[in-house]
């Protein structure tokens, strides 16, 4: 086994048991920070791919901005097992089954997918910062303009929810 | 063929890695030290002078103090992450410096050595990821003292580094448009052969200096901890060393942060109006270190001037300050140094 292969399986241990955690820890706290965890592994992925911008990207969006709501919103809320009303039979019933399907389809379009193709690592230079800018203002231009007025309106919608009761701030 | 690994490389970057991290330590162990006494100056007082000569030992009696204390940990807290928590507030505090040049390569017994522990091509957002993961230190500290105080603490604490990061990234995009490079190390050599990026960047620098300030919370933004008025804040339930590392890592990122500005937009290691390249090498590379260490310590002087000088904002203050002052002022830099790039260069 080759180095890389090492940090590959220690990675993927890390990912996928961390992913177990979160979804399997009664504190919903707990779930956050397991999920934290699985960004970074996710990010050593990307490391090994030689996409040091998605890797370094993700962890900015993920781990430092989006987890922190989260974590802001179940500390706020002080969710515990105690409060927290049991789901009934048939949501739960719903969940597994849809579950169940996106399993399905994951493991029949990874069939298809020639193994020996499947990972390249630290081969390609499409997930540095220089190609994958060009992509994005060259060859893209039209989608990723689109995208950002999607989050430019999400944004004001999220401004406007935010100010529904006015409330005087003093200066 | 198992584990192909450059093992002089390695080494020589261990040997690095412990010697930066060392080195912050204890220039913030000295920084604490240096505070009492630019304190005492500006007050017109002594300051620490018992222990030891000039009282130079006093932060390892400070450390004594804080080791020995009893240590006291809540009931009903969960044990682990209230000990994770100021462990992470030390991590992230000292995880900047791994991309940070201190100096340009040095030549030992015939090996190159380059004093940059990694030369990412993504130095800046490397940066900015680990600045926007210092949150969770406070965060999960002040969740897992159990307490409605601390928890209110960590909140003030998390919004406040969460609302000046925004503008603080801004600035940093008009920077990178002037470099065009995201590498610490070509900034700093970028710099060396034309201006300092603050001749060019003015108010940019402005905007990150004082975002640095509310990132470090350091006055006039500790409220964090504004045990007069308001409450201790995020460590509250914490005593004995666990309060110290809180307290340390203010520390460490006041240094880092310094490090950070001096090197994006005072030329790093560049020595100013010298041509370092007559020098031999090693020498070049000593005296360069020893030009980013002097304006690291100006920078730290500045960040102690201002603390004994300005008092703290209210937070409402505070919050104006940094979505309705800063963020417009960034943006409008960011396109006006657009907008300036591309009349000049077309």
């Amino acid at each position: 086994m080759s180095i890389i292969q090492i940090i590959f399986l220690l990675l993927s241990v890390m990912a996928v048991g961390s992913a177990l955690m979160m979804i399997t820890s009664k504190n919903p706290v707990n779930s956050v920070l397991w999920l934290i965890v699985v960004f970074f592994a996710i990010s050593g992925h990307y490391i090994l791919l030689n996409a040091q911008f998605l890797a370094i990207v993700n962890i900015i969006v993920y781990a430092g901005a989006i987890m922190v709501l989260f974590l802001f919103v179940v500390m706020l809320m002080n969710l515990n097992a105690e409060t927290e009303p049991v789901k009934n039979r048939r949501l739960q019933l719903i969940g597994v089954t849809s579950g169940g399907a996106l399993m399905l389809i994951i493991v029949s379009a990874i069939n298809k997918i020639d193994v020996e193709q499947l990972v390249q690592i630290n081969a390609g230079d499409s997930g540095l910062i220089k190609v994958l800018g060009m992509n994005l203002f060259k060859n893209y231009v039209l989608p990723f303009e689109i995208s950002s007025v999607l989050f430019l309106s999400a944004m004001i919608g999220a401004v406007v929810i935010g100010k529904k009761e006015e409330i005087d701030i003093k200066k | 063929m198992l584990l192909a690994i450059d093992f002089a490389l390695l080494l020589e970057k261990l040997i690095l890695v412990v010697v930066v991290v060392f080195a912050s330590l204890g220039i913030a162990m000295y920084t604490t030290f240096a505070e009492r006494k630019v304190a005492a100056i500006l007050q017109d007082r002594r300051g620490p002078n018992r222990a030891g000569p000039f009282g130079l030992l006093q932060p390892l009696a400070d450390g004594m103090k804080l080791f020995f204390k009893e240590e006291i940990i809540p009931n009903f807290s969960s044990k682990f992450l209230f000990v994770m928590g100021p462990a992470l507030a030390m991590l992230t505090a000292c995880m900047t410096s791994a991309v940070i040049p201190w100096g340009d390569k040095i030549d030992f017994f015939g090996r190159s050595v380059d004093l940059q522990i990694a030369d990412v091509n993504i130095g800046i957002l490397y940066v900015f990821g680990v600045v926007s993961l210092g949150v969770y230190g406070i965060m999960i500290g002040s969740w897992a003292s159990n307490n409605k105080f601390s928890l209110m603490g960590g909140l003030r604490a998390a919004s406040q580094i969460i609302s000046y990061e925004l503008a603080m990234g801004i600035s940093l995009i008009a920077l990178l448009m002037i470099t065009g490079t995201l590498s610490l190390k070509e900034m700093v050599v970028q710099q060396q052969h034309g201006y300092w990026n603050v001749v060019l960047q003015p108010l940019g620098f402005l905007i990150f200096l004082v975002c640095a300030f509310a990132e470090c919370n350091r006055t006039p933004f500790d409220l964090p901890e504004a045990e007069n008025e308001l409450i201790g804040g995020y460590h509250t339930e914490y005593s004995s060393m666990k309060l110290g590392f809180y307290l340390f890592s203010e520390y460490i990122n006041m240094f880092i942060s310094s490090v950070v500005m001096a090197t994006l937009f005072f030329g790093g290691y560049d020595i100013p109006f010298f041509d370092e390249s007559v020098l031999s090498p090693n020498v070049a590379a000593i005296l360069g270190i020893v030009a980013l260490m002097t304006k690291v310590i100006a920078f730290i002087f500045l960040f102690m001037w201002v603390r004994w000088t300005i008092p703290r904002f209210r937070y409402d203050q505070l919050m104006h300050l940094g979505w309705r002052i800063l963020i417009p002022l960034a943006l409008f830099n960011m396109l006006a140094t657009g907008g300036v790039i591309l009349f000049f260069n077309k």
